[in-house]
């Protein structure tokens, strides 16, 4: 009911008119970049996902489902697939779960809470291509003969010599250590979504779990988790948005990678279309992620904002 | 009785809480330590290890290149970024700011609904529409020119900045526009003389916001661009590291050179950095 608008207020009816015509005109020319920049632009490339474009000259002609038959046969792209659910699923639940513990850590009451607290987000400013190019060198193995790198160099020294991995070249943990450098870089932007959510709980909810005796343990089991809920939601769904067609993290540290261990769809779509020329390949790819993001974004958007519009007009 | 369990159990939160400094800190470490090692002293091996010796050579060779090792200098890719970035920023808050105004204060039958199609616009995978924008720019005669990228950067940003200033008007009172309309200001004068100046904390959160994700980005740059005479930072920095061979030392200070202008921006003003991410998501 807050979002009542001016469009009730008072004022002779001609110069409401004019004023409402204007509120349109400037809202135009944003509407405008958007049709075109993005409807406009997703429904071309529609067309070109279903066409026979297939090299330097361009042919829009119809290819009926051929193209995605051949698409989800193909191996990389299989690969692809599969890494990037792997990626997704450690990115978004290592993001979930540090983000929450430091939040909770941060709930504490500690001295220097906010100089930890922007010490924790600073990596959400950084570029993820420096990110990526610092990451490859950490991650860099060394082997026994050479003398260890990065991060197994520190484990050597410490004698956790199990935690040694090849990382980002390793066959079966590649993916992962891309996923790691990600993490990085936003779980302090997860910590600030339920930091903000834990803040925001009526004073009044803990002091009366402390009344009943409730133990700190029990007052964040039992009722800061299921207050904060919809802020997991809306961390699961912005952070799968941003794993599903991460790029520049990928081209940055690995790039496909031998075998296409740190491949992802997003980075095949780049490669097939721009270096390869396939371009109703790299489109197909495209629509596949186009559909996998609208799938989760849709549904969280028109829930979280049709309601307002019911309410405000 | 209480207390020493009680201290015990803070110091143990200290300790956590340290351990996770440490852990955020360590990359930016590695690369702030080997980007003032001299040339003599650098090496991979002992990326841990507390510089020796301080130079500042590393910088100025990542910043003018060399052309024996075959790469080139970060100096003109920097000057692209700034002359990518600054008007995308202001292009995209300008209208952002005028969308969140008309978006709160003058609703409309679907205005809602054209605001959920703004809004759709941030969260599509870039992938899905590059074929065409290349096709697109290259016929409007941008391609590979500055503002062609620049414009793309601006007209990508609408959607945040839109939701960014809509969700931050929504938080002025409707009755203080109301008395302005009554006293006869029209769409406009309220806009600019109460609107839009009350709106400074948002346009600042915007604009640092813009400013980071745009000086941060590369994929479009990289399917818009070509020649490195117009390319910004973030593509001048892997091209280097792609240079055949490059010392470590300058990598990583070219790595810190590409960071610098909004890791400075953040440590300056992380109150509105941290303000600008809790409106990135959205509040559920």
């Amino acid at each position: 009911m807050k979002e009542k608008t001016a469009r009730y207020a008072l004022g002779r009816p001609w110069s409401r008119h004019r004023d409402r015509f204007y509120a349109l005109l400037s809202l135009l020319p944003s509407l405008v970049l958007i049709f075109v920049f993005v409807y406009l632009l997703i429904g071309w490339n529609t067309v070109i996902a279903f066409s026979k474009w297939h090299g330097i000259k361009s042919d829009l002609s119809f290819n009926g489902l051929k193209n995605f038959i051949e698409l989800f046969q193909d191996e990389r792209f299989q690969i692809g697939m599969r890494n990037m659910g792997v990626f997704a699923l450690v990115f978004i639940s290592g993001c979930i779960v540090i983000g929450f513990v430091l939040a909770l850590l941060l709930d504490q009451g500690l001295k220097w809470e906010s100089f930890f607290r922007n010490l924790y987000i600073y990596p959400l400013a950084i570029s993820l291509v420096v990110t990526g190019v610092i990451w490859r060198w950490l991650f860099t193995p060394g082997s026994e003969q050479t003398g260890w790198i990065g991060f197994n160099q520190l484990f050597d020294f410490v004698g956790l010599h199990f935690l040694k991995s090849g990382w980002h070249t390793s066959q079966s943990f590649g993916i992962v250590a891309v996923a790691i450098a990600a993490t990085w870089q936003m779980s302090g932007y997860v910590m600030a979504m339920y930091l903000a959510a834990i803040r925001s709980i009526p004073v009044e909810l803990k002091e009366a779990a402390v009344i009943d005796g409730a133990s700190p343990y029990r007052y964040y089991l039992h009722i800061v988790i299921p207050l904060v809920r919809t802020t997991t939601v809306s961390a699961v769904v912005i952070l799968g948005h941003i794993a599903l067609r991460v790029f520049d993290l990928i081209a940055a540290m690995t790039g496909s990678g031998k075998g296409f261990i740190t491949d992802v769809p997003a980075f095949y779509m780049w490669q097939t279309t721009f270096q390869g020329n396939r371009f109703n390949r790299g489109a197909a790819i495209a629509l596949v992620l186009l559909v996998l993001i609208s799938g989760l974004v849709i549904p969280y958007i028109a829930r979280t904002y049709r309601t307002s519009d019911e309410q405000g007009g | 009785m209480k207390s020493i369990p009680r201290s015990l159990n803070r110091l143990v939160l200290y300790m956590v809480a340290i351990f996770f400094a440490v852990l955020f800190l360590m990359p930016i470490y590695v690369m702030v330590n080997a980007s003032i090692t001299s040339f003599e002293t650098v090496s991979v091996s002992t990326m841990w290890r507390l510089a020796r010796s301080f130079s500042l050579r590393g910088f100025a060779a990542a910043w003018v290149g060399d052309p024996l090792q075959g790469f080139t200098g970060l100096g003109p890719y920097f000057l692209n970024s700034l002359i990518i970035t600054i008007p995308a920023v202001v292009v995209s808050v300008f209208l952002g700011s005028i969308n969140g105004y008309v978006l709160t204060h003058w609703k409309f039958r679907g205005s809602n609904l054209l605001f959920m199609l703004i809004l759709f616009g941030m969260f599509i995978p870039l992938q899905s529409i590059l074929i065409p924008l290349v096709e697109i720019v290259r016929k409007v005669g941008l391609y590979g020119t500055r503002s062609g990228l620049s414009l793309c950067c601006a007209v990508y940003g609408i959607a945040i900045t839109t939701l960014l200033f809509r969700s931050f008007y929504g938080t002025i009172p409707t009755s203080l526009l109301e008395c302005a309309r009554i006293d006869g200001a029209g769409f406009f004068k309220i806009y600019f003389r109460i609107a839009l100046p009350l709106s400074l904390p948002a346009v600042t959160v915007a604009i640092i916001w813009q400013f980071t994700q745009i000086w941060n980005g590369y994929l479009l740059a990289i399917v818009l661009t070509q020649r490195p005479a117009v390319q910004p930072i973030t593509v001048g920095l892997l091209n280097m590291v792609g240079a055949h061979y490059v010392q470590w030392n300058i990598v990583m200070a070219g790595a810190f050179i590409a960071a610098l202008p909004t890791l400075a921006i953040y440590v300056l003003v992380s109150r509105y950095f941290v303000k600008g991410i809790m409106s990135g998501a959205i509040k559920g």
